[in-house]
């Protein structure tokens, strides 16, 4: 066993494990701790410009990495004609940039708003923290190892496939740069403590909200009569 | 025809004396825990005020209730697509200034302070952050400042009144306010519900307690910006809304909720009101000079043997019919119509109703003078006969109660004067002549009536003012447990500690 298998194919196992089995375990047992605790009651101004900040640059990005792994494809068929390339490479900077804006301000909200200390707890801290690792990583690739967008399929979509499917082939991730790595192993470290932080909140976007009547009514043994309106 | 059963709270304003016991007793009862100290599930406000929060009334600001335009009722906060880009910061959440930063005294420095010339003061600390503070506000902040220029000019509700009633109201002579106490007006079409993304709040078919459950809520905190009268709280340290309960677990054990019982003025009367839940929600799709009257028709008769049957075969119970018939709440409502719901214009349809109040005295200054040459008798039917002169504008009252139709506060008025007048006749001169009995007439009463009212505003029993079905909660029990073992479990803690989640 080398240093290689150890980060990058049983770390990743044992990550992706104690992410679904504690989420699964904390959703159905502690009902009562699943929530975004939001802080926005008690300091709203610099949240506004870090949550937004935060929220949008990573999600658009997260869903940039999930495209790339599930239509590889469709990834290059863009990249095919250099200005697009370009353009989204300079999107994505953006958005990496924007997000880090967002978390620099979130950090700078705790530490200075007096009121947030009561509400802080040391796993806010950790999340901060690796999520900052997470995105200077992303932002430092994305600036010295060009075109992310462009290897990424090459290297990172047959490796994430390949854990996947259960064949893992970590040689795809060893001859990369070690802030690369940093990057990746920092995403199976967010993995790990998923069930463990209020990240949780983002398995819980209600889009069930999109599609049920507006009124619930509850009978007392559970019988729900939806309201039509 | 879906009959439904409610349990309604109903408020005496008159008789509101603004002790704010009410509050206090919630207060001890439910939110006297961290997190919880700046919530008022009951709070009593002084009107004109600005209320709690301050201006809660304003929704061009918060966006609470709902918007009924070109025919279809709409959410004001967001529809649903927009209501999910929004959760990452959600624009219209009131902020802890808009109630207050709660605070207690450092009471222990009265006992450790050393020995020295000076009395030792308990300077206020914050209950957040546990320091030292200066309190700018509270939740209470402008309790009997009725007519001052600061707070009561700030209530949303003059915002229409005409600028000379106004200024009437800022005149020292004539300065007048009344008291509001509110609860959650556990609607039946309620904008929290709607609201919430998680799907997190329900209303309770059997008796229209609406509900947070904490374990599906997860702070995305929409249903604090939907209600109008936000009467949902974001508790800052669990990370989950709550709200008032309606004290359940009193009720389903045959006792009043706290509030009520506690109240001094015993202003509160309990009872079970029967709608139609197919009325919904077209009985909040009319204009709004009509959404009083919608609301009375979607409450149903409780002696009308088609209602009858209707709640029998919605599982209504004997009991539970007989509770609705006996109801006070359904007597002041629908009967002499003396009672209305509270900002019927957010189209929630609140059902907590309010009686409005009588002015104070009826004195009008004319010409710089009081004119204390009239005899009470001739002021009383002077009164009567304009009520545009009455204290508190009719307008004002308009706009809390009726979504400014002043033809209901109107004749709602005229007929508790009626009733004032014929009883003080009748118990202090010992006669009732032909003039009252027309008076009766104008006013929309009988002499029966009159009295029927006038005995369930001023001494009624506590059996009278409460009037509560039994709940059955051993056969509910039963569903999924033996009942003598769920007694030995109940009210012994905490399965799992409600602890802040990571
Ligand atoms: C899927 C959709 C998501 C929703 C609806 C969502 C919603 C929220 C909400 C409501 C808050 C509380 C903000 C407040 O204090 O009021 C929050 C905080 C936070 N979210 Fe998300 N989130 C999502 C995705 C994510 C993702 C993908 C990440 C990072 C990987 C993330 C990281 C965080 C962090 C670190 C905080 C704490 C910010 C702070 O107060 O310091 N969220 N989120
Ligand atoms: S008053 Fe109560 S039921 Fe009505 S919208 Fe507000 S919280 Fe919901
Ligand atoms: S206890 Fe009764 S009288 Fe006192 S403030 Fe509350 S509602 Fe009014």
């Amino acid at each position: 066993m080398n240093w290689n298998n150890l980060l990058f194919v049983i770390f990743p196992y044992i990550a992706l494990a104690v992410c679904v089995i504690g989420s699964v375990y904390r959703s159905i047992y502690r009902p009562f701790t699943i929530s975004s605790l939001s802080s926005q009651l008690l300091e709203r101004r610099k949240l506004y410009w870090g949550s937004i900040s935060l929220h949008y640059g990573i999600l658009i990005i997260l869903l940039g990495h999930l495209l790339a792994l599930l239509l590889p494809r469709s990834l290059m068929w863009w990249n095919a004609v250099p200005v697009r390339l370009y353009l989204l490479e300079f999107t994505g900077l953006a958005l990496g940039i924007w997000a880090l804006a967002g978390l620099v301000i979130l950090v700078y909200r705790r530490l200075t708003s007096r009121r947030l200390w009561p509400v802080t707890t040391r796993m806010d801290w950790v999340v901060l923290i690796l999520l900052l690792v997470s995105v200077i990583t992303g932002v430092w690739t994305a600036t010295f190892y060009r075109f992310g967008s462009y290897w990424f399929t090459a290297v990172f979509t047959p490796y994430l496939w390949s854990l996947i499917t259960l064949q893992p082939r970590p040689e795809f991730v060893a001859p990369l740069p070690w802030v690369i790595q940093l990057h990746v192993f920092n995403f199976f470290i967010l993995l790990l403590i998923f069930p463990f932080s209020r990240l949780v909140h983002i398995v819980t976007y209600p889009l069930g909200y999109l599609l049920r009547p507006w009124q619930i009514v509850v009978a007392v043994r559970g019988r729900i009569t939806p309201q039509t309106q | 025809m879906n009959v439904r059963a409610h349990m309604s709270m109903l408020f005496h304003l008159d008789k509101c004396i603004g002790c704010h016991t009410c509050s206090v007793a919630c207060k001890n009862l439910w939110t006297d825990r961290k997190g919880a100290e700046y919530m008022w599930w009951n709070n009593v406000e002084t009107r004109p005020g600005s209320g709690y929060p301050t201006q809660w009334e304003n929704q061009e600001h918060f966006q609470g209730g709902w918007e009924f335009k070109d025919g279809k009722l709409r959410l004001r906060l967001h529809s649903r697509a927009a209501g999910l880009l929004k959760l990452f910061f959600n624009p219209a959440l009131p902020s802890l200034e808009d109630y207050y930063e709660p605070f207690t005294y450092r009471y222990q420095d009265l006992f450790n302070a050393p020995a020295g010339d000076d009395q030792p003061t308990a300077i206020p600390i914050s209950m957040i952050t546990g320091e030292p503070m200066e309190i700018k506000s509270g939740p209470n902040w402008d309790d009997d400042l009725g007519g001052s220029n600061i707070y009561a000019r700030n209530d949303p509700n003059l915002e229409d009144v005409p600028a000379e009633v106004r200024a009437q109201l800022d005149e020292l002579e004539r300065v007048v306010f009344n008291y509001l106490p509110r609860i959650c007006n556990h609607c039946l079409n309620p904008a929290c519900v709607a609201a919430c993304p998680s799907g997190a709040i329900y209303k309770r078919q059997e008796d229209g307690i609406v509900l947070v459950n904490e374990n599906r809520c997860r702070a995305w905190r929409m249903c604090v910006a939907a209600c109008p009268y936000k009467k949902v709280y974001y508790n800052w340290s669990t990370g989950k809304s709550e709200k008032c309960i309606l004290c359940f677990p009193r009720l389903e054990t045959g006792q009043a909720p706290a509030c009520a019982h506690s109240c001094v003025g015993r202003i509160r009367y309990m009872g079970v009101l029967l709608y139609d839940a197919d009325r919904l929600p077209e009985a909040a799709m009319v204009p709004d000079e009509q959404l009083v009257d919608a609301q009375r028709d979607a409450i149903l008769d409780p002696f009308d043997p088609e209602v009858i049957a209707a709640a029998k075969a919605n599982g209504l119970g004997d009991d539970w019919i007989r509770a609705a018939q006996l109801s006070p709440v359904y007597q002041f409502v629908k009967v002499w119509k003396l009672a209305l719901p509270l900002h019927p214009e957010y189209r929630t349809l609140a059902m907590m109703f309010y009686i409005p109040p009588l002015s104070p005295v009826v004195s009008v200054i004319e010409d710089g003078l009081f004119r204390l040459d009239l005899s009470d008798a001739n002021h009383d039917f002077e009164l009567f006969h304009r009520l545009s002169a009455a204290r508190l504008p009719v307008q004002y009252l308009a706009n809390l109660f009726t979504a400014g139709n002043q033809e209901i506060i109107r004749q709602t008025l005229v007929k508790m004067l009626a009733v004032r007048l014929y009883m003080r006749r009748k118990t202090v001169d010992g006669e009732v002549d032909e003039k009252l009995i027309k008076l009766l007439a104008e006013a929309g009463t009988t002499p029966q009536e009159a009295e029927a009212i006038y005995q369930l505003t001023t001494q009624p029993t506590l059996e009278e003012r409460f009037v509560l079905p039994p709940y059955h909660r051993e056969m509910a029990v039963e569903a999924w447990k033996d009942p003598l073992a769920h007694k030995g479990e109940a009210g012994l803690g905490y399965l799992q500690v409600p602890r802040r989640g990571e």
